[in-house]
């Protein structure tokens, strides 16, 4: 599905991501954990398009897309959520998630300019995508709400609807649980579960242990940029690399 | 439901449009019109302004070079005399269309100008033409760069205007004919033909408010409405963010190429200051009193405020007072005049005492 191979970026004297590579097999969840700055959203933004990787390939279901604008490898069937939440303001829910249809639909300027027969049904097909996908997130309630109004919570759901909106083979998570407390964030396991159900990969950043654990398949741990560990959780959890760099965080922690 | 939702309030425009004309031909105070049809043309360019701005959240402060270049081109191009490429390939195949006009002037020599709808429609592709090469570099700058890369476009027109002799230099171009859309209608300022002209400018106005409303309701719009909300979580979803804003941009310069076309053809003539650059900030406070992503909004606002420019009720200070408006709107109502609840004034009032 997604192969990374030596990707590098640097950003001026840093090195944020350091001879990164690992691939994501179709129908599996991969977690890439790591302590704060270890470069994991940098990497999403490599692999989405939002910045281009000083070297190395990123292949998604075979095809180059280094490089690309975000737009153009979202339509190849990629989604993603942001770390901090970015749904779009002065819109109500049921919008932003019929934003997430854009790609999946077809009507342009001129179409949309005269109104024609077409573009009124994909419309109301649109509009009903929408509605069930919001009913799935149980937030079908607040459809007619403006996004940015919501509850914390509800905006994330509402970000997971719209990036499940584009019905995305691949679905890349930016710490989907942060700032959730212990329900939501159990709802948001079963909710990653299922899109896998559907079919749908998922690449995931998350500090919540417990989750990480618990849903994914493979495990990719990052420290100041590189690739440190990949594997199993169970492996993961045995790890001394791994124990080393979060038990050092928890000492820093304590002090 | 939603169908009446957007188009009763366009049904009740249409009455009130009927209902006035009805009104100053009883009254005898038919020349309102004038000044209305007027309005209704600058207000054409102001609402595709307004898509623009608002929507796709992309300022222009070139608009009157779109507009100019409407107007100047069907200007020139209808009543220069080109009797002197009259051998020339493109004079041949358009003559042998038909596109020519051929006449004479006051001491008898042979005039060739170009028919009327292909002035327009040359002007009109033009202008689209300009928007696009213009588009694709300065769209790519944002904020206040955006705004200075449009400034200087403006500039650029309105200096043409004032120094090419195709143009007229400073005194514009002035006897420019009628525009003639079908058989017995005519765009022209003949004063017959003045309540005809009132419901042209009007029917003109109401299909591009029909055919934006229809825009920003639509897969597009919302698009755009994207855009303006999170330009990367636009590109997330799928939005070609860059081709958007382009083609938005390339549409608003249409709309003002055509208003400039007609209202030319209706004032039989144009000047260099419909180029202006404080036309431009005329047509951008506009929009921002009317609340920027509110198309009835601006739409009001604009027949509003160009008709009591028109009346010359701002008297000497016309260009001041829209850069007046420009900035209490921006300082006091940023979201427009029309989001100002009455209750609120009185209640700060209340306060102060
Ligand atoms: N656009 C940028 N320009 C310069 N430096 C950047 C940029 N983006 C990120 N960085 C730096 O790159 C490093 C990695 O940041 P990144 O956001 O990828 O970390 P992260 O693993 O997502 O951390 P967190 O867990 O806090 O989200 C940090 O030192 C950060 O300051
Ligand atoms: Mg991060």
């Amino acid at each position: 599905m997604l192969e990374l191979s030596a990707v590098h970026k640097y950003f001026g004297g840093l090195h944020a991501v350091n001879n990164v590579g690992f691939k994501v097999a179709p129908g599996t969840i991969k977690a890439v954990i790591g302590p704060n700055g270890a470069g994991k959203t940098t990497l999403f933004n490599l692999i989405a398009g939002g910045l281009e990787p000083s070297s190395g390939t990123i292949t998604f279901k075979g095809r180059p897309i280094q490089g690309l604008k975000p737009h153009r490898v979202a339509s190849l069937g990629m989604a993603r959520t942001f770390q901090n939440i970015k749904l779009f303001h002065g819109m109500t829910a049921l919008e932003n998630v019929m934003l997430g249809c854009h790609i999946r639909s077809r009507s342009g300027f001129l179409a949309g300019m005269f109104n024609l027969p077409r573009t009124w049904k994909e419309e109301k097909d649109i509009r009903a995508r929408s509605m069930a996908l919001l009913e799935l997130l149980d937030i079908a309630g607040y459809a007619d709400v403006e996004a940015t109004s919501l509850a914390f919570g509800q905006q994330r759901a509402v970000e997971m609807a719209r990036a499940l909106a584009m019905e995305p083979d691949l679905l890349l998570l930016d710490e989907p649980a942060a700032g959730l407390n212990i329900y939501e964030t159990a709802e948001i396991a079963r909710l990653i579960e299922r899109t896998r159900e559907m079919g749908i990969t998922v690449l995931l950043v998350e500090h919540d242990m417990s989750l990480v654990m618990d849903i994914s398949d493979e495990i990719v741990v990052l420290s100041f940029g590189e690739k440190i560990a990949e594997d199993v959780p169970d492996e993961i959890q045995r790890n001394p690399d791994v124990i080393k760099i979060y038990l050092g965080e928890d000492e820093e922690a304590a002090v | 439901m939603e169908f009446i939702k957007r188009y009763l309030p366009i049904a009740g425009l249409l009455g009130i449009v009927i209902g006035v004309q009805l009104l100053t031909s009883a009254t005898d105070t038919a020349y309102y019109l004038t000044q209305l049809t007027m309005a209704a043309y600058y207000s054409l360019l102001i609402i595709g302004l307004c898509v623009l701005m608002g929507y796709a959240g992309q300022i222009s402060l070139g608009h009157a070079g779109f507009f100019a270049i409407g107007g100047y081109l069907s200007a020139a191009l209808t009543s220069n005399d080109f009797s002197a490429y009259r051998e020339t390939a493109v004079m041949r195949f358009m003559d042998t269309a038909g596109l020519l006009l051929h006449r004479q002037s006051l001491y008898g020599e042979p005039l060739l100008n170009i028919q009327p709808w292909p002035a327009c429609i040359i002007a009109v592709v033009v202008a689209i033409i300009i928007a696009f090469l213009l588009g694709i570099p300065v769209l790519k700058l944002k904020g206040h760069y955006l705004a200075m890369a449009t400034l200087g476009f403006g500039i650029i027109i309105f200096r043409v205007a004032l120094a090419a002799e195709f143009f007229g230099e400073a005194d514009g171009i002035s006897e420019v004919p009628p525009f003639q859309l079908f058989p017995g209608v005519s765009v022209t300022g003949d004063f017959s033909d003045r309540v005809q002209n009132y419901y042209i400018a009007w029917g003109l106005l109401l299909l591009g408010l029909v055919l934006l409303l229809n825009l920003i309701h639509s897969r597009v719009g919302r698009a755009l409405r994207s855009i303006h909300g999170s330009e990367e979580a636009s590109e997330a979803i799928g939005v070609n963010t860059a081709r958007y804003k382009l083609y938005t941009f390339v549409i608003s310069a249409a709309f003002a190429a055509i208003a400039g076309s007609f209202l030319t053809h209706y004032n039989g003539g144009i000047g260099p200051s419909e180029a202006g650059v404080m036309k431009s900030v005329r047509y951008v406070a506009i929009v921002a009193v009317g609340g920027m992503a509110n198309l009835w909004g601006v739409l009001i606002m604009g027949i509003l405020l160009n008709f009591m420019s028109l009346r010359g009720m701002f008297g000497t200070y016309d260009d001041a007072v829209f850069g007046v408006i420009l900035i209490l709107i921006m300082l006091f109502a940023p979201q427009g005049i029309l989001s100002l609840r009455i209750r609120n004034i009185f209640r700060t009032k209340r306060n102060d005492t």
